[in-house]
């Protein structure tokens, strides 16, 4: 008992120690902290009021439009790649090395940042919205298979083995025993999905990946923070609006 | 109609012996009740017939063939001829009555039809008779969650019926049931089996059900069979054999004594469980 409660005390040291050091190894000083919120408010002030000419909401709609235009098209090319790599890698209906090769895709996937996915998609496939799509849809099927293969593993398998023992083949087995098990949580995924690829498609503009985010990092490097405030704004709007929808989808269907 | 098995055997990979050698015959239209205690291995035996366990040797003859080497595609069409009837149902909650009744037919429809729900009309029409005949009449378009414990193992019965089968196999089909209901069950399930003919394998550890509705029994311990016999035989003493692993039966129940529990210190309930229990 008393091992085990140094075992806890020691614990708690050692993270404690750890941010110490972490903050040390950063400089973060408190007078550099005083100062950077000087330079916060000095830039908030150049931020408000948000405005945009003309020309400048045309470009925010149309890039914005950019924006969903690839999320929607990514959510479903990633869906529907992601639909066998989650059959192949749930553990209670897939061969071991299929189970193994699709959890090793999906950990590949989950691995890496979206942004980076999105900086090896333009070096692969060249600026514009197309790099935008691959690099959604490579991150779309990591979280997309995952989630499924997991919610597979959790049926209840007597289905399963009604349709085995009645002479139903792999595929049938599937869609009598295993697809209606699932039918809403993929529906939910999907929906969530779609909100969350919304919100990336916004940012990797910036690493020349097509959309808004292209936008936006121009007007940072111009300065004009005036029209950085809009496009947040513009931004900020569309990803309430995709939250909002999706958690109303989510709660009709499950 | 013959099913014929000759020295079943069955290893988990747990290492625990299942199955220790059984032979077994059915013929005709005759019900045969498997009975034993829990972990005797008398799930292990009904699932090893179509091999949703796979044995680890002997052969299963079903009419002549050997299920044990068959390809997948030759089990797949032996399977259609063996209906099966589960301990916890096994059906689909989220599916309704008729879809979970029709999946019996899925080793006749192509895999395109079946997604689209397109059963030949004659295949609906049995479903609606079977419906009626387990007293289920009106009831296709529920979900099966809405059903209770008696209901559902009804579309179990119709599930494994509208396969035609030449033998159907019934695995513990009451022991989530009531007795009132139970009862009702196993009438069902004998009358309609001897309406079209085909006998029944039923593996049940309610001793009475099984003697008020079996043309024989046969008595599993351990993974032997340790008795067989009419109903009538299935005394005091074959119960101690069956339950107790006591001594041997008479000799007329089990031909010769190389059959007979070697190990009498296992009273009660083994200690082996194999996967999936009883």
């Amino acid at each position: 008992m008393f091992g085990r409660r140094g075992l806890k005390w020691a614990v708690y040291a050692g993270v404690f120690g750890f941010l110490v050091w972490s903050a040390w190894g950063l400089r973060v000083s408190p007078t550099r902290f005083v100062e950077g919120l000087g330079y916060g408010r000095v830039l908030l002030g150049q931020m408000l009021p948000p405005s945009a000419d003309s020309a400048g909401i045309a470009r925010i709609v149309d890039k914005l439009g950019e924006s969903i235009a690839m999320a929607m098209v990514a959510t479903v090319t990633g869906i529907v790649l992601s639909v066998p790599v989650a059959f192949m890698a749930a553990e209670n209906i897939s061969p071991r090395p299929l189970y193994y090769a699709n959890r090793g895709l999906i950990s590949l996937s989950r691995a890496l940042h979206g942004l980076i996915v999105a900086i090896i998609a333009v070096k692969a496939v060249g600026i514009g919205p197309l790099a935008g799509i691959v690099a959604i849809t490579f991150k779309t099927i990591g979280f997309f298979s995952k989630l499924l293969a997991e919610d597979i593993e959790d049926i209840d398998m007597g289905g399963v083995k009604a349709a085995r023992a009645a002479g139903a083949s792999p595929i049938q087995t599937l869609l009598y025993g295993v697809v209606p098990q699932i039918v809403p949580r993929f529906v939910g995924l999907t929906v969530y999905r779609w909100d969350i690829n919304i919100r990336q498609s916004t940012v990797i503009g910036i690493v020349g990946a097509g959309g808004i985010g292209t936008l936006l990092l121009r007007a940072f490097e111009r300065y004009d923070y005036a029209y950085v405030a809009a496009i947040l704004s513009a931004i900020i709007a569309v990803v309430l609006v995709a939250e909002g929808v999706s958690a109303l989808v989510r709660r009709r269907y499950q | 109609m013959t099913l014929d098995v000759v020295d079943l055997r069955k290893t988990y990979p747990t290492g625990d012996e299942a199955l220790k050698g059984v032979d077994l015959t059915v013929v005709g239209s005759e019900t045969v009740a498997m009975v034993g205690p829990s972990g005797a291995g008398k799930s292990t035996f009904i699932r090893c017939i179509n091999r949703l366990t796979e044995p680890s040797g002997g052969e299963i003859r079903l009419d002549g063939t050997d299920l044990v080497g068959l390809d997948d595609d030759g089990l797949r069409a032996a399977r259609r001829d063996i209906g099966m009837i589960f301990q916890e149902y096994n059906l689909v909650e989220r599916l309704t009555v008729m879809e979970n009744v029709l999946t019996g037919r899925l080793g006749y429809v192509s895999t395109w039809r079946a997604f689209r729900r397109d059963f030949p009309p004659e295949d609906i029409d049995r479903a609606y008779e079977l419906l009626d005949r387990v007293g289920l009449e009106d009831m296709e378009n529920k979900r099966v969650d809405e059903l209770s414990g008696g209901q559902r193992q009804r579309v179990g019965i119709a599930r494994a019926v509208i396969q035609e089968p030449t033998i159907l196999l019934v695995d513990e089909p009451t022991s989530s049931l009531d007795p009132e209901t139970s009862r009702e069950v196993m009438s069902l399930l004998t009358e309609v089996a001897a309406e079209r003919d085909i006998p029944v394998l039923i593996n049940i550890h309610e001793v009475e059900l099984a003697l008020d509705h079996a043309d024989r029994v046969v008595g599993l311990h351990d993974g032997e069979l340790v008795f067989e016999g009419t109903p009538a035989e299935f005394d005091e003493r074959a119960r101690d054999t069956v339950y107790r692993g006591m001594d041997a039966p008479p000799s007329d129940a089990v031909d010769g004594s190389e059959r007979s529990v070697a190990d009498g210190s296992t009273v009660g309930e083994p200690t082996r469980t194999p996967a999936g229990g009883s």
